[in-house]
């Protein structure tokens, strides 16, 4: 089996002709170079993940760029997702007043992402961004950061220990264990789990669409053909699924990324 | 970070194992698009999303003004309305008070007339009645007195005993009138 990505029509077997059943894997996460320069190889997930910003930009520079008071279909797009992400993620969870100052963070987080994660459904470059590690691990230590400057500017450095490890004196005897898991929790894994819980999912996601579509293609052959039918329906059905988790997963980082920032600038309880 | 990068080269099957690259572009790619909306793009759409809010409450204010106005305008009017008719009904009452009088002046005006009317015609008729009686008296006893001269054959010349008897017997007459009355 080859080490970097194949298509499924590439193989060219089907059932019955004496070959096993090309089985995605870890192998479709890898990618042969586009092209190098020096030691530097510049390949697919990176084109899409530039590709994203040019149109992430380029949707928003049309949208935004002349804005009339009165909107056109574009603009009026553009003011939808804006506000989607502004009131619906934004002042839910910091409020008005404190939220503003991390709208345009928050709207940039949720786009790229999202884009990034639709590349998966798009054709020619089906593949989500975010199955790559390094892309929400990126994303996830920006916030992380953000979290941890917010915590300690806001508390000093004892208040934001404090902050980050729970620390309640109320709590009596049990106090120690709380912080040790609060501390574990919170300055160890969150970082971890916020860029892993976006990052399996497209993973999983893409191995599932793969399944499908390779089988698709391995099982058209004699009476594997009406099996091949119903994993084409899957296909088809787990594409829709996909779209529907891609927005959910882009939803689900961006607020817990304002989640972080609210406890970051909580008072202390 | 390169312990990192030998270990991700080391390993390229895990994909725990984040690419420096790939970490570097990620990271590069959601800078432009953070300075591209944070610096240029929201800020634009917020002033137009300023102005619409504006625009419309200005025009919420505007017919809110509008409204007050024509609110101001009828008031002004009814009053001037309840004013009118005020004065019309003034004006009603006056002339009937004014016609109510005219009336009862004219009664006692009439009342008067025919008041001198009456007593002037009792006045002609007592004065005729006078007038009558003296003529009545006179001719009475001119006839009796020539009659009593035929009877008796004596002139009875003597004015003032004729006018004494004539008298004395009118009066003779008066009193039968008065008694048998």
């Amino acid at each position: 089996m080859s080490d970097v990505t194949t298509l499924a029509s590439e193989t060219n077997c089907h059932i019955f002709e004496g070959c096993g059943f090309p089985a995605p894997g870890l192998h479709n996460f890898i990618f042969k170079p586009l092209f190098s320069v020096g030691s530097f190889d510049f390949n697919k997930p990176m084109l899409l993940a530039l590709l994203s910003t040019v149109v992430i930009v380029g949707f928003f520079w049309a949208a935004f760029n002349k804005p009339k008071v009165v909107p056109g279909k574009l603009q009026m797009v553009g003011e939808a997702g804006y506000d989607f992400v502004r009131r619906g993620i934004v002042y839910e969870t910091l409020g008005k007043k404190v939220g503003e100052k991390y709208v345009p963070f928050m709207v940039s987080l949720f786009f790229f992402v999202w884009i990034m994660n639709l590349w998966s459904i798009i054709p020619v470059a089906q593949f989500p961004v975010t199955s790559i590690i390094a892309f929400p691990a990126g994303l996830a230590a920006i916030v992380y950061i953000m979290w941890m400057y917010l915590t300690f500017k806001k508390h000093g450095f004892v208040g934001g220990w404090k902050n980050v490890t729970g620390y309640d004196k109320s709590l009596g005897p049990i106090l120690p264990l709380v912080v040790v898991l609060e501390f574990f929790s919170n300055v160890l894994v969150r970082p971890f789990t916020h860029a892993v819980r976006l990052f399996a999912n497209m993973f999983a996601g893409h191995l599932l669409l793969l399944m499908f579509t390779i089988a698709s293609w391995y099982l058209l052959n004699g009476i594997g053909i009406a099996y091949a039918g119903v994993s084409f329906v899957m296909t088809i059905a787990m594409t829709a699924f996909e779209l529907f988790i891609q927005a959910v997963q882009a939803y689900v980082f961006v607020l817990l990324a304002c989640t972080y920032v609210q406890g970051a600038l909580a008072e202390h309880h | 970070m390169i312990a990192l990068a030998q270990l991700a080269a080391a390993a390229p099957e895990n994909p725990l194992i984040p690419p420096i690259p790939e970490l570097v572009i990620g990271l590069i790619a959601f800078a432009i698009v953070f300075i591209f909306l944070a610096k240029k793009l929201l800020p634009n759409i917020n002033k137009v999303l300023e102005e619409r809010r504006e625009a419309i409450e200005g025009g919420i204010e505007k017919a809110e003004a509008l409204q007050t106005e024509a609110e101001q305008t009828l008031a002004k009017y009814k009053e001037q309305l309840a004013e009118a008719r005020h004065e019309a009904n003034r004006l009603r009452q006056e002339a009937q008070e004014q016609g109510a009088a005219l009336i009862a002046e004219m009664r006692a005006e009439g009342q008067r007339q025919r008041e001198e009317i009456i007593a002037a015609g009792h006045a002609q008729i007592d004065a005729d009645r006078r007038a009558a009686a003296q003529a009545l008296r006179q001719d009475v006893g001119q006839l009796a007195t020539d009659l009593a001269g035929k009877l008796v054959g004596e002139s009875l010349e003597d004015v003032a005993r004729q006018s004494r008897v004539i008298d004395r017997f009118l009066d003779e007459l008066e009193e039968k009138a008065e008694a048998a009355r």
